[in-house]
């Protein structure tokens, strides 16, 4: 072997799977495995049985692996352990059969065609003689031939479900071409048991429909494949292979080989491969394809990455926090994935129709057959043959089944695209029907990085307002809220040395406490300072003028007696105006919910345009003001971000988690925004009810083509027309019905949501050309 | 006499369709195959789940091992709709599908289409 070292590099020596096919008991495990072992280069080789797969270790290449195995008498097939590398097998799987379909299609309509251009060229239908007994009977040997290699699968597909005592469309297709093919038979075999008049054979109707359900089927396939578009342009984010930094040196390994705590670099224009956080090096990250954001990110040491973005002008080099299944790009493809595949509340009537569908058409046949043979005109026979197999043709369960899932499917997808993640179907019938949203202020209308804006000593306090800040922000050193963050981040800004904290204690929705520096400190809202005895003074007045600037103000005590207030501000932002006034141009009232006192509350309800605010709220309170709302009838959503909201969001009908969020509230939100703005809030619902819309038209189609289709196959138009519905177009409709499901669950990914706002639109699009 | 025996069996046939189709299937429950071990899979064939009725002790969360072969777009997903749980099957290959551990009861899967379907008893 000349070139063994070159495959030893080209091959990695790790353990791989194929996929075995043939492989049935413990004989064919045995000769597999020896036959392996005579390989060259295979260290290890090992059958799973109940996986029908084949673990081979050795610096043996593939194609030896799987010829070794060939030789054996079986067939093998690398296993693609990447989501990407098994989508693209599923693909070619799906063209298979995609081209398989296409194959009966044309072979059945070869036959079908002629047979029926015949028929309507005014050619003989009917079996009179001998000779025609022969030329027929010749033909329905060929449409024989076309019902089992083209319809083989219907018939194979009925016959099993009726051995589990299912019925499906199998069963109708097998059913409705069987009886055409055995009808016609008995006419060419032994016409004489007929009335003359009936003596009619039906194989291009046989051959036809056939040919007409392929081709449906393959149609429908191909427009399936772009329902499922939005998660292949998710998985398309991942690169499918990373730069692994290892013992000094640089490796590209294939994604699933990276670990946890690897060091990985990424060049300018590549793809985080990786969930990490960043260790060297700076550059802009286009994350717009997670979040949403057109503006690249600014990331430096100590700054998370996710997989999927994208590294714009600068040299990352990272360490490995979550690879695989773990990373966020995964759990978003996932979530969409099993989003996707869920069940809409008012699909249900469809669902319950869908179970005991199958039978009743059968039984609608029968009686519609008995009701030509008993009343009809003649030719009887012939005419309980059209009605019989009309019926079984033209009744389509896939219209009904395909409704809702269909159109959930893209809208879903879509939603993804725009970083907006449903939970479930249910989520989204439920957000399509929101009345009132409920907003948490801070970090959904607000930056919720507040600024300190005031800090105001009283003229008993023993020392400046840097002095005060200094006592404070020390104590505010331990705290996790964020008016907290703005007052130590004052205190930088001023190069305050900060001080030792002794005793610090959070009291919820009251303030903090501590010692700082042997000082007892006191810093909250009035009710702390109450609850606390210390006198406000003319402080309250302070306070007051100040919230109602949409400032938030503190009192401060210091040793038991009132020092002064600090004032903090949280900025709007600066798409919540516009975002409000979409919502509210969908219909949606918005109440306002915040902690911050009335009058700060109001200041920044004024300036939004939102009619009720909830001011002063304890965490708790949330969620009893959304149970109140629902109580009075209204489908109340909420938006929120903090791990308080959590309660709140789980009880509101439709929980909207804001933004990166907290991983609380992201699992109790009914949908995630991947972007911190409320348009996400309005793009959801405006989704929600695109695709509910999308789901009634479809439904209300199926309904009403199946409740017209089947009387009119039935016959109920043949005393104004005096024509019988040809089991041909029967199969037609039926094929085409399907499809047109399908194509309109499709119209959905045309669906803009910023369609309704163009300014943001245009905004969005000169700050991404700005970017660039 | 050929049109009262045409009738008869006509209205005999629609008997053995209620019979078999509804009725009938009432009774399989019995016949329902223990599944969450490594080696019984849940062939997807040919518009059937085989096994179709199964059964799992209750309480306890559990794996499903699904193996599609039917290439056509029905048999994608399989859905256990009262347990939110839905997967997507890839042709040809074993899937595993978790279940919550789950109250004792029927619960029904499908594919989304209802065509395949199956039921599962917890107990």
């Amino acid at each position: 072997m000349p070139d063994k070292t070159n495959r030893s590099e080209s091959t990695p020596v790790e353990s791989r799977t194929f996929r075995l096919e043939g492989v049935t008991c413990a004989g064919c495990v045995r000769s597999i495995e020896s036959a392996l072992d005579a390989v060259p280069g295979v260290a290890e080789a090992r059958v799973n049985l109940a996986d029908r797969t084949l673990a081979v270790s050795g610096s043996a290449t593939d194609d030896e692996c799987i010829a070794a195995v060939e030789a054996a008498g079986y067939g093998a097939e690398r296993v693609r352990s990447s989501e990407r590398e098994r989508r693209e097998q599923q693909h070619a799987e799906e063209q298979r059969h995609y081209r398989s379909l296409l194959l009966r299609c044309f072979l059945a309509l070869g036959l079908g065609v002629p047979l029926m251009a015949w028929g309507l060229l005014g050619g003989e239908m009917m079996v009179n003689s001998p000779a025609q007994q022969l030329a027929w009977g010749t033909v329905g040997l060929l449409t024989l031939g076309v019902l089992v290699y083209c319809g083989g699968h219907f018939f194979s597909g009925a016959w099993r479900a009726f051995r589990h005592h299912n019925a499906n469309m199998d069963t109708l297709v097998a059913l409705g071409t069987g009886a055409a093919w055995l009808f016609s038979m008995a006419v060419v075999i032994v016409p004489q048991a007929l009335p003359e008049m009936s003596r009619h054979v039906y194989f291009e109707a046989s051959a036809m429909i056939i040919g007409l359900i392929n081709l449906g089927q393959a149609l429908e396939l191909r427009a399936r494949g772009r329902t499922s578009a939005a998660v292949e342009k998710l998985l398309e984010l991942q690169d499918p292979t990373a730069r692994v930094v290892r013992d000094g040196e640089e490796r590209d390994l294939p994604l699933e080989q990276v670990q946890v705590e690897d060091l990985i670099r990424v060049r300018p224009g590549e793809k985080i491969p990786v969930d990490g956080t960043v260790e060297e090096g700076r550059s802009l990250v286009d994350e717009s394809m997670l979040t949403g954001e057109p503006v690249p990110v600014n990331k430096g040491e100590g700054d998370s990455l996710s997989a999927g973005t994208l590294n714009k002008n600068g040299t990352l080099l990272f360490r490995a926090e979550k690879v695989g299944a773990d990373t966020r790009l995964a759990q978003i493809i996932e979530m969409v994935k099993n989003a996707q595949s869920s069940r809409v509340p008012i699909a249900r009537l469809a669902d319950r129709i869908s179970a005991i569908f199958v039978p009743t058409v059968m039984i609608i046949a029968v009686l519609a057959a008995l009701a030509w043979y008993n009343f009809g005109p003649e030719p009887r026979a012939a005419h309980v043959l059209v009605v019989l197999t009309a019926v079984l043709i033209i009744a389509c369960p896939c219209a009904l089944g395909l409704a809702t899932p269909m159109s959930v499917m893209v809208g879903v997808g879509k939603g993804a695209e725009h970083g907006v993640l449903i939970r479930n179907g249910k989520a989204l019938q439920q957000a399509s029907k929101l009345d009132t949203l409920v907003v948490d202020k801070t970090g959904t209308l607000t930056e919720g990085e507040p600024r300190l804006t005031e800090i105001e000593a009283d003229d008993s306090f023993d020392g400046t307002g840097d002095e005060l800040l200094q006592l404070l922000a020390s104590l505010e050193q331990g705290s996790e809220h964020p008016l907290a963050a703005a007052v130590v981040a004052a205190a930088r800004d001023r190069n305050i040395e900060f001080l030792r904290t002794e005793d610090f204690e959070a009291i919820t929705a009251h303030g903090v406490s501590g010692r700082v520096d042997g000082r007892a400190l006191l810093l909250g809202n009035r009710k702390l300072m109450q609850r606390e005895n210390i006198d406000t003074g003319s402080w309250d007045k302070r306070v007051k003028q100040l919230g109602e600037e949409g400032r938030t103000a503190m009192y401060a005590a210091v040793d038991g007696r009132m020092a002064g207030i600090i004032a903090v501000s949280d900025p709007l932002r600066e798409d919540a105006k516009a975002a409000v006034a979409r919502l509210q141009q969908l219909g949606v009232r918005i109440e306002m919910l915040t902690g911050d006192n009335e009058g700060t509350a109001h200041a920044v309800a004024r300036q939004l345009g939102i009619d009720r605010v909830h001011a002063e709220l304890q965490p708790e309170d949330k969620e009893k003001i959304i149970g109140e709302l629902q109580q009075s009838g209204e489908q109340v959503g909420m938006a929120g971000d903090g791990i308080n909201d959590a309660p709140a969001l789980a009880r509101a009908d439709v929980g909207f988690a804001i933004g990166a969020g907290t991983d609380v509230a992201i699992e109790t939100a009914d949908v995630t925004l991947m972007r911190s703005s409320l348009h996400g809030v309005a793009d959801a619902i405006a989704l929600s009810r695109a695709t509910l819309r999308n789901i009634k038209q479809n439904l209300f189609g199926a309904f009403i083509y199946n409740t017209l289709g089947i009387p009119i196959a039935a016959g109920v138009l043949y005393p104004f027309t005096g024509a019988l519905l040809s089991p041909v177009i029967a199969g037609a409709a039926m094929a085409m019905s399907s499809v047109t499901v399908v194509t309109n669950a499709n119209r959905l990914r045309f669906f803009q949501p910023e369609g309704s706002n163009p300014a943001v639109t245009a905004k969005n699009s000169a700050k991404s050309g700005e970017a660039q | 006499m050929t049109t009262l025996l045409i009738n008869i069996s006509g209205l005999l046939l629609i008997a053995a369709i209620v019979w078999w189709f509804w009725l009938a299937q009432s009774g399989q429950d019995k016949a329902s195959v223990n599944v969450g071990d490594e080696q019984t899979e849940i062939l997807v064939r040919d518009g059937v789940y085989e096994p179709d009725h199964i059964r799992l002790p209750a309480g306890k969360p559990a794996t499903l091992y699904f193996r599609r072969e039917d290439p056509s777009p029905c048999a994608e997903y399989v859905l256990f709709p009262d347990l939110e749980v839905s997967a997507q099957l890839a042709v040809g290959e074993r899937t595993q599908v978790q279940l919550p551990a789950a109250e004792p009861g029927k619960y029904p899967f499908t594919c989304q289409m209802q065509m395949y379907r199956g039921s599962l008893t917890v107990e």
